[in-house]
Parts: structure tokens; sequence; C-alpha cells
């Protein structure tokens, strides 16, 4: 179930959702892990927490539900940043609120928390999040290799890159390839 | 005057697609055709507009009463509800436009624009906004707030349809078998944010 | 599956979520306000630390304001060794924010960039500790320099294309520098 997410229904690459901190959060390989390991956290919980309580939710305020639970989590995961990640939180800035609307979570609890265990949904919440994370690693390393000359910070090379690739164009551009790599390799097309 | 350089900077210099990266998902799933780019436009304008205005107020209350960190919940609260009843309402008033505009108007609720312009209304400082009197001088007052997401979804729309239009171009092109779908969009949508990176330094 | 959508049941659950959520989320705020609070004073801190000679007050305690700017005195004992002054501009980008710091000889003893809005890798090189822009004010005494870029007929070299940050950079430290000379003359 693990592999399912990381592979087959990987979230950015395969099932292209996700895209806006895809994009705007992978200027560096830490900042795309730090998107990913905060997105993978409120997926995890909202999993949890509307499996187990899908079943007293009348179906028609089922999306609202979910959303003021997901919303709770996002807002957890603000007040703690704030509070112990301060640096990581003024780079992630705007996206960390915006987890609410990440596709990926409502997604996930809509097509599988509340029809699935809560043990299921815990594990489809770290699949999915573990396949999110590395794409927004993956894609943060190529973007700071390329775009500044360093990896996770430590600089190897003299002076800068190609700087479009921290900018708007490379983002969309790296994507494009990235996934064309991960479809040759996996043998799976979109 | 501040109007003005809102709309240049909201329109081509910050695009809030092709330089802050909100609303990709929608941006490369409905962008295939010129039409239902339009119609898609006009439904996010409309929304991103109004709950700007609630979401505003709604600020003000919550500071009010010194529970900000209930924003991300109640903004989206709001949101959703806008959504809905802007759903309700349409099928009443105009059940074409209703059939027009179609599945397009619940997506609008997770399309991060709304919400992210919700949130940039209420957080960012602008130097060349001055509001003599208020608590915080860069910040937007009311119909400044309005106008800066009218001008931010008309950007959104602008790249949307040319994205729109080149992409039912692109259809009858000869594209390589692994890049057909998805990357050449986001390859496309890079040489299009490549272009309106030459704006910037406009204002 | 999922209960009746009836009209009560569905008002009821949805408030009692809301209600919990929020009680939750209160109860999350109040156990970080504090960590918050301590995570900005230490940026201020940080930024004071690396711009002025050492000292072993806490200036963020005894801060006042002049024009606007705040004002960080540093002492080691009851001895003034330095003033850090807090300066908002704006850049490229957006709004600006940045600690200069002063000796009492009058030299720029450091700066540091605390928030901006500028671009990534051009504007944004501003915050590098190694760039000539900064590293050449290191020591500098305001009034023996003209503090504007090399394009404009000054002596300071700006950052590669990003001419505009860099004017906004040198407008800030001179800002800095009035209001040092303010504090200096009130002494």
């Amino acid at each position: 179930m693990i592999s399912d997410g990381i592979i087959k229904n990987n979230p950015t690459f395969v099932l292209v959702l996700g895209m806006c901190p895809t994009l705007g959060t992978t200027t560096s390989a830490i900042n795309g892990m730090g998107m990913g390991l905060a997105t993978t956290f409120v997926l995890i919980l909202s999993n949890i927490v509307i499996s187990s309580v899908a079943k007293i939710i009348p179906d028609k305020v089922r999306i609202p539900s979910y959303i003021v639970i997901i919303a709770s989590f996002v807002t957890i995961l603000q007040l703690l940043f704030q509070a112990y990640l301060p640096s990581l939180y003024e780079t992630l800035g705007l996206f960390i609120p915006l987890i609410v609307v990440n596709c990926i979570v409502l997604g996930r609890a809509e097509a599988f928390a509340n029809k699935h265990s809560v043990c299921d949904s815990a594990l489809d919440g770290i699949g999915t999040g573990l396949g999110f994370t590395i794409a927004l690693t993956v894609l943060g390393c190529v973007r700071e290799l390329l775009g500044s000359g360093s990896f996770f910070g430590l600089k190897l090379i003299e002076g800068d890159g190609m700087l479009a690739f921290i900018l708007a164009p490379g983002a969309f551009i790296a994507l494009a390839y990235l996934m064309v790599i991960f479809r040759k390799v996996t043998g799976k097309k979109a | 005057m501040e109007y003005v350089i809102m709309f240049i900077s909201a329109i081509f210099v910050n695009n809030i697609v092709l330089s802050q990266f909100l609303g990709v998902c929608p941006f490369l799933g409905v962008s295939k055709r010129v039409d239902t780019a339009l119609g898609m436009s006009a439904a996010v304008t409309f929304v991103v507009a109004l709950a700007t205005l609630v979401t505003y107020l709604l600020q003000g209350l919550l500071v009010k009463l010194h529970i900000e960190f209930m924003q991300t919940v109640s903004f989206i609260l709001v949101i959703a509800g806008l959504v809905q009843m802007v759903e309700i309402i349409l099928k009443k008033i105009s059940p074409s436009l209703y059939q027009a505009l179609g599945i397009f108007l619940p997506l609008i609720t997770t399309n991060c624009i709304v919400l992210g312009v919700a949130i940039q209304v209420v957080t960012n400082e602008y130097s060349f906004i001055n509001n003599v009197g208020a608590a915080n001088p860069n910040m937007m007052n009311l119909p400044q707030a309005v106008v800066f997401a009218v001008a931010t979804a008309i950007g959104y729309s602008v790249a949307l349809i040319l994205f729109a239009g080149i992409r039912e171009q692109l259809e009858l092109s000869n594209v390589p078998k692994v890049f057909k779908g998805v990357p050449i969009a986001l390859i496309t949508a890079g040489i299009l944010a490549l272009a309106f990176m030459g704006f910037s330094g406009l204002v | 599956m999922a209960s009746k959508s009836n009209f009560t049941n569905m008002v009821v659950v949805l408030t009692s979520i809301c209600l919990v959520c929020a009680a939750i989320l209160g109860f999350v705020y109040s156990v970080t306000a504090e960590p918050i609070r301590q995570a900005e004073v230490a940026k201020i801190n940080n930024a004071i630390a690396s711009v002025v000679p050492e000292f072993n007050n806490n200036p963020s305690e005894e801060v006042f304001e002049v024009d606007g700017a705040q004002v960080y005195p540093a002492k080691m004992d009851t001895t003034v060794v330095g003033y850090a002054v807090k300066i908002k501009t704006s850049s490229f980008g957006g709004p600006m924010q940045m600690m200069v710091g002063f000796d009492n000889a009058g030299n720029i003893y450091n700066t540091s960039v605390i928030s901006h809005a500028d671009t990534p890798g051009l504007g944004a090189k501003m915050t590098d500790n190694n760039i000539k822009l900064r590293t050449e004010l290191v020591g500098i005494n305001p009034a023996s320099v003209n503090l504007s870029v090399k394009k404009d007929g000054g002596d300071i070299d700006a950052i590669t294309a990003a001419t505009i940050t860099s004017r906004s950079f040198l407008k800030g430290v001179d800002l800095a520098y009035q209001v040092f000379l303010k504090v200096q003359s009130q002494n």
C-alpha cells in the first residue's frame, strides 16, 4: 500500500495533483523536503481522523466537515512551525496554509479514508505523503543543483548556476523533464 | 494611481499562476480549449472577488477577538460556503450560465488562488500603498483589496486563455510520445512564464 | 454508511466538529504562543548580535524609537559599545527590513537583512554575507564615503544585475546612519 503511493499512484508524477506547492516550494532540496513532510503530516493525521469519524458524518455535510478537520491540522502545523521552525516557516510562507486546498489531502480523504479502516487510511497517508515528499525533494534537488550549484545547502560550484531554474520558468520545465523520466523508468503513462 | 499599478502588477509582473504558482492544477487541467478557459476565468474572477470581500471583513473580526489563528479554518469555510451559495443562486437565476460553467464551480473551492488571494490581501504589505491613518499603512483597505482580487483573477484569466490557445495548436502538432499530455503542457507554461518574466521591473 | 442527512443531524455534527476543532486549536495556540514570541525575539537578537561589537546586556529590552526606526543599544556592563538600528524601507519586490550596527567611532560595524521580498538569485543575494555590497561597508565611516552605487557616482559596488535592490540597501544604510547621528547628538 505504501509503495502504491510512491510509484503507482505518485501524486505528483502520475495523478498530477498538488502542483502549486510542487512548483512553488522547490527552490531548494531542503524546502521541497520540508514542504513534503509538512503535507505528509497533515495527510496522515487527517486520513486517520476522517476515517474514524466518517460513519457519523451525514453525507450532505461531508465535504465541509472534512475541510474543517484538514484546516485544523494545517493550523496546528502553522503554529508549531512558527514556534519551533521559524526560518522554514518564512521560506514556505503562503504555501503552508495552502495545504488546506492541496487537492491531494482532500482527494485522499474523499477517495480513500472515508471508505477504509483507520489503519489502512494511515498507511495510505504515509504512502501518498512519501510519494509527494520524494517528488518534491527530487525536484528541489534538481532546481537547486542547476540553479545555485548547491546540494542541500552545500555549495558545489563557484558562483551561480542557471538562475532560470530557481525562478518560475525553470520550475515548470524541470518538473516536465522529471515527469518524462519517471514515465520512462516506470513505464507508466499518466 | 495605485489601482493602475496594482492592475499592471497583478496581471503582468506578479502573475498569480506564472510567477506565484497558484492555481496550477486547474490551469493544467482546464486549459485544453479556449471556450472552457473563458468559462473558468469568469467563474474564478467572480468567486475571488466575492471571497476576498467577505474574508477581508472576517479578518477584521478575527483581529478584534484576538483569534487570528482561526484564519485558515474560517477563511476556507467561508470560501466553501460561498461557492456552494453561488452554485445554488446561479442555478435559480440563470440555468444557462450554470450549465455553461458546469463542473468548474465546485472545483473553485480547492483552487489555491481563492484562498491564496484572500490571505495575501490581509498579510501582504505594499510599498506603493499608503493608507494614512490605518494601523498598518502599507496594508490594503477594502476597495483596494477587491480591486487587487479582481486584477489577480484577470491575470489568471489572461494566462489561462493564452495557454488554452497555445494548447489547441499543440494538439495538432507532432509531440514526442513521452512528452504528450502534462509534460509538454508544463514546458509550454515554463516558456510562457519566461516571457512574462520580461515584465518584471515594470512597476 | 454515513448517518442520515436530515437537518438536525447535519447541523449538530458540523457544529460539534467546528467546536471541537476550535477548542483544540485554542489549546495549541496557548501552548505555542510563548515559543512563537520567543522565536521572534531571538530573530531580532541574532540580527543585533551580528551587527554590533560584543555586548552583555539585552538590547531588546532597552530599545527606543527614533524617526520610526528602532534603536537597540548594545552595552558591555554599563558602557555603550554600539547601536543597532532597525530600518524598514522598500526594495524591488516589496518592503525590506534591515539592521545596521554602528560602533562608538561612528563606523559601520556590520549589516544584516532581516526580511525582504526580492528575487532569489538576484536581489536576494543581499542576504549573503560575502557579497561585495556588504563586505565593503564593514568598518566604513558613512561620513567619509558616498553611499551610493558606482553607477550613480558613488563609491560602493552594486550587486550584479540587482541595481534597484542595491540602491534600496544603501538607502537603508544611509537612513540608519542619520538615525545613529541623531542618537549620538542626544547623548
